[in-house]
C-alpha cells in the first residue's frame, strides 16, 4: 500500500482530534481527543519507518526495519500511563465540583 | 629631620583633633603651640644650614610612580623655601601664643577644635612651601583652603560666616582648578611636576605652552591670593576669628600665589605675556582694594581690603620681574599685617567684640601698648622710613619704574591710600573721645600678657624687619635678602634685562613716595582725629566706595543669580520634566501594556488550546509555503 494512505488516514485522525479538542467541553472527550492526535502520529511513525525499511541504505543498516516499530510500544507504554494519571486527574476534578466541564475550571484559585 | 617641620603641627592636630573631649584648655593651647614652636626651631636649625650653602632635595617615597611619570613625596629645602618656613612657623606660633588668650572664652571643646584647625592648617602650608613638585604644592594648596573655610566657619552656628566660608571655599576652588590644568599641562609637555626637571628643561617648552602653563598657574594664585576678580572672598573671610584673620588671611595663607609664582619665576621669566598680566592685575588690585579701603567702617574690613591691597603690590613685584622684592614684602607684611590684625584683635577683645571704628576712639588711654604698637604696624604699612615696609614697598615701586614710569605713578596712588587709610583707621580708633557706649568704656582694659607680647615681638620685627633689605643705594651689600635668595632667582636673572637705576634717581623716587604717604598720613591724622559720628549718609564716590565698588552685587548678577536660574530650571523642567518624565513614563508605558495584554489571559483552556493551534499553523505556514 502506498505511504500517502497512512498519511491520509493519519491526518484524518490529527485533525478529527484537533477539532475535538477544539470544539467540545466535556474533559473526558478532550482527553479522548488528545489521545486520537497522539495516536495518529504513532500510526506516521511505523508507517515512515516501513516505508524506510524498505529503501536501499536500511538495508545495509542493522535494526532500522525494527527500531521504530518497537520504539512505538513503548510510547503506547507510556500513553497508557499518562491515560491512567489524566483520568485520576479527571476523577478528582469531578469529585471536587462536580462536572468535568472544563469551562468551570477557569480560575486557579477557589 | 626636615620632615619634622610639618610633622609636628600634624601631631598637634591629631593629639587636639582626637582628644578635643578629654584635653583641657591648658593643654590644647600647650599642644597647639607647642608643636608649631618645635617646628620653628627645627625651621631655624634649616635656616641655618640652607644659609651655609646646604640646600637639596629630600625624597621620602613615591607618591605616584607610572611608567610615564613618576612623582616623588619630597621637600625642597632651598632659600626660598627656609625664609617662608621661618615666616610661617615664626608668625604661626605668636599667632597660636596669642590665641590661647583671644579664644579664652570658648569651651574646652571648640578651644581644642580650634588649634586642631590652625596646626592643621600651618601643617597643609608647610607642606605647601616645602613640596618639590606641584602636585605635593597642590596637596598643601588644597589644605589651606580647607582649613581657611574650617576656621572663617569656625563659629558655624551664625548661618552668614556659614556663607562666608562657603564664597572662600567656592572661589578659591576656582582658582584652584587653574593650578590643577596647568599641572596637567606641564605633565603633557615638560613630562615632569618636578621642580627642579621643569625648570631645568623650560627652554624645551614652547613660548604658547610656557605662556598658557603660566596664566593658568596665575589664575590659581588670584584664588589663593585673593586678586581681582577672585578677591572678594578674602574680606568676607573677616568672620573668622581675628587670629585667623591675621595668620591666614594676612601672613601665611594669602601669599601662597606668591610663594607659587616666586618659585616658578623662570617659567613666568620666559613669559612675558604672563608677567604683563600678572603686573597689571596686581597693581589693579591693589589700587582697586586701596579705594575701598578709604571707606570701611569695619576696623577688619580695612585691614583686609589693605591685605588684598598689598598682596597686589607682591604681584605687581612679580610681574615686573623682582622677584625678591616680592618675597620681601611677603615677609614685611608678615609681620606688620599679622601686628596690625593682631592689634584690631586686642582692640576688638577690649571692645567686647564691637567692630565698627565708629564707635571707638581715644583707645590710646586706656590700651597703650596696644596702641603702640599698632601706630608702629601702621607706620611700617604706611612705608614710612626706617619701617620695614619702606623697604620692601620701595624695592617694588622702584622695579616697577625701572619697567615703566606709569606702573610706579600708579603704585604711588596706592600707596598714597594705603598711608591714608591706615591712619584714618588708627586715629579713629585710637584718638580723639570714645565714641561707644558706657558699659563698653567701663569694660575697656589692656589685653593680657599672652596677647600683647605677641604684639610686641611682631612690632619690633615690622620695625626691624626690614634692614635685611636695605637697598644698594643706603648701603653697599645691604641688600642680604637679595644675595640669600640669589640661587633661586639665578635663572630668572641671566636670562631677564636688568634696568639698573641711577642713585639720584632712586633717592627721586624715595622721596616722592615717602612724601606723598607723609602728607596723606598727616592729612588723614588729622582729619579723622577729632572724627564725631554723624547719620549723614555717604554720597555719590563715597557711596560707592563704601560699598566696594558693588562688586559683590555685580559677581550676585552677572553669576550667582544666572546659575541659580539656570540650576532652578534644571531642577523644575529638566529634572521634573525631562529626566522624571522619561523614567516614569518607561513605567507607565509597562504598567499600561500589561494591563491590556492581561486580558488575554482568561483562564478558558480552549482560548489557549485554540491560541496555541493557531501558532502551529502560522508556523507551518511560514515554514511551507514562505
Amino acid at each position: 500500500m502506498e505511504i500517502k494512505w497512512y498519511i491520509g488516514l493519519a491526518l484524518a485522525l490529527f485533525c478529527t482530534g484537533i477539532v475535538g479538542v477544539l470544539t467540545r467541553r466535556n474533559s473526558i472527550i478532550i482527553f479522548m481527543c488528545i489521545e486520537l492526535m497522539l495516536n495518529s502520529v504513532n500510526l506516521l511513525l511505523v508507517a515512515f519507518s516501513k516505508m524506510h525499511a524498505a529503501s536501499p541504505v536500511a538495508q545495509s543498516l542493522p535494526n532500522v526495519a525494527s527500531d521504530a516499530q518497537i520504539f512505538v510500544f513503548f510510547i503506547m507504554v507510556v500513553a497508557a500511563a499518562e491515560v491512567s494519571v489524566g483520568l485520576a486527574i479527571i476523577v478528582m476534578m469531578y469529585r471536587n465540583i462536580h462536572s468535568v466541564d472544563i469551562n468551570f475550571l477557569n480560575r486557579l484559585k477557589n | 629631620m626636615v620632615w619634622l617641620i610639618p610633622v609636628l603641627p600634624l601631631l598637634g592636630f591629631l593629639l587636639n583633633g582626637l582628644g578635643r573631649k578629654k584635653v583641657s584648655k591648658g593643654l590644647a593651647g600647650i599642644i597647639g603651640s607647642g608643636t608649631v614652636f618645635l617646628s620653628f626651631l627645627i625651621s631655624v636649625y634649616v635656616f641655618l644650614s640652607v644659609k651655609g650653602g646646604n640646600t637639596y632635595v629630600a625624597h621620602y617615597f613615591d607618591f605616584i610612580k607610572t611608567d610615564l611619570l613618576k612623582i616623588g613625596f619630597d621637600f625642597q629645602v632651598d632659600q626660598l623655601s627656609s625664609v617662608f618656613l621661618l615666616i610661617i612657623t615664626g608668625v604661626g606660633f605668636l599667632i597660636h601664643v596669642y590665641s590661647t588668650a583671644y579664644m579664652h572664652d570658648e569651651e574646652p571643646k571648640d578651644f581644642a577644635k580650634y588649634f586642631a584647625y590652625l596646626n592643621l592648617f600651618v601643617f597643609s602650608m608647610l607642606l605647601l612651601v616645602m613640596g618639590a613638585n606641584y602636585v605635593i604644592m597642590f596637596i598643601g594648596w588644597e589644605g589651606v583652603g580647607l582649613c581657611s573655610y574650617l576656621l572663617i566657619g569656625y563659629w558655624f552656628k551664625n548661618s552668614s560666616y556659614n556663607v562666608a566660608a562657603k564664597k572662600a571655599f567656592i572661589m578659591n576652588r576656582i582658582g584652584d582648578l587653574g593650578f590643577l590644568l596647568a599641572v596637567f599641562w606641564l605633565v603633557a609637555k615638560a613630562g615632569s611636576v618636578d621642580f627642579h626637571q621643569v625648570f631645568a628643561g623650560v627652554s624645551k617648552l614652547s613660548t604658547t605652552d610656557i605662556t598658557g602653563i603660566t596664566l593658568l598657574l596665575f589664575v590659581g594664585a588670584m584664588g589663593k591670593s585673593a586678586q581681582i576678580p577672585l578677591y572678594t572672598w578674602l574680606p568676607d573671610a573677616m568672620a573668622g576669628p581675628t587670629p585667623v584673620s591675621a595668620l591666614i588671611h594676612a601672613a601665611t595663607m594669602v601669599t601662597a600665589g606668591i610663594y607659587m609664582i616666586a618659585r616658578s619665576n623662570i617659567l613666568y621669566t620666559m613669559a612675558p605675556v604672563s608677567q604683563t598680566v600678572v603686573a597689571v592685575v596686581g597693581l589693579a588690585t591693589a589700587i582697586l582694594a586701596a579705594t575701598i579701603a578709604l571707606k570701611q567702617n569695619d576696623i577688619k574690613k580695612v585691614l583686609a581690603y589693605s591685605t588684598v591691597s598689598q598682596l597686589g603690590y607682591m604681584f605687581l613685584a612679580l610681574g615686573v620681574g623682582a622677584y625678591t622684592g616680592a618675597v620681601f614684602h611677603v615677609m614685611t607684611h608678615a609681620f606688620f599685617k599679622a601686628l596690625l590684625f593682631l592689634g584690631a584683635g586686642s582692640v576688638i577683645h577690649a571692645m567686647s567684640g564691637e567692630q565698627d571704628i565708629r564707635n571707638m576712639g581715644g583707645l590710646k588711654k586706656y590700651m597703650s601698648v596696644t596702641h603702640l604698637t599698632f601706630l608702629l604696624g601702621c607706620l611700617a604699612i604706611a612705608g614710612m622710613p626706617p619701617f620695614s615696609g619702606f623697604f620692601s614697598k620701595d624695592e617694588i615701586l622702584a622695579a616697577a619704574y625701572a619697567k615703566n614710569p606709569v606702573l610706579w605713578g600708579i603704585g604711588v596712588l596706592g600707596a598714597v591710600m594705603t598711608a591714608f587709610y591706615m591712619f584714618r583707621l588708627y586715629a579713629m580708633t585710637f584718638t580723639g573721645k570714645f565714641r561707644g557706649t558706657h558699659e563698653q568704656e567701663h569694660h575697656l582694659h589692656e589685653s593680657p600678657k599672652a596677647i600683647t607680647i605677641p604684639l610686641i615681638i611682631l612690632a619690633i620685627l615690622s620695625v626691624v624687619g626690614g634692614l635685611v633689605g636695605i637697598p644698594e643705594v643706603f648701603m653697599h651689600g645691604g641688600h642680604r635678602l637679595e644675595a640669600f635668595l640669589a640661587p633661586v632667582f639665578a635663572q630668572s636673572n641671566a636670562v631677564a634685562a636688568k634696568h639698573h637705576l641711577s642713585h639720584s634717581q632712586e633717592y627721586m623716587l624715595m622721596g616722592i613716595s615717602v612724601a606723598a604717604a607723609l602728607v596723606a598720613l598727616l592729612y588723614a591724622w588729622n582729619k579723622f582725629s577729632q572724627y564725631q559720628k554723624t547719620d549723614k549718609e555717604e554720597t555719590g564716590l563715597g557711596k560707592v566706595l563704601e560699598n566696594k565698588w558693588y562688586v559683590d552685587e555685580l559677581y550676585d548678577s552677572i553669576i550667582v543669580k544666572p546659575v541659580l536660574a539656570i540650576g532652578k530650571y534644571f531642577n523644575n523642567v529638566v529634572e521634573k520634566k525631562g529626566i522624571d518624565g522619561f523614567v516614569n513614563g518607561i513605567g507607565k508605558a509597562v504598567n499600561y501594556s500589561s494591563r491590556q495584554i492581561r486580558l488575554l489571559q482568561s483562564g478558558q483552556v480552549g482560548a489557549y488550546v485554540l491560541m496555541m493551534v493557531l501558532g502551529i499553523l502560522i508556523l507551518f505556514i511560514v515554514q511551507l509555503f514562505l
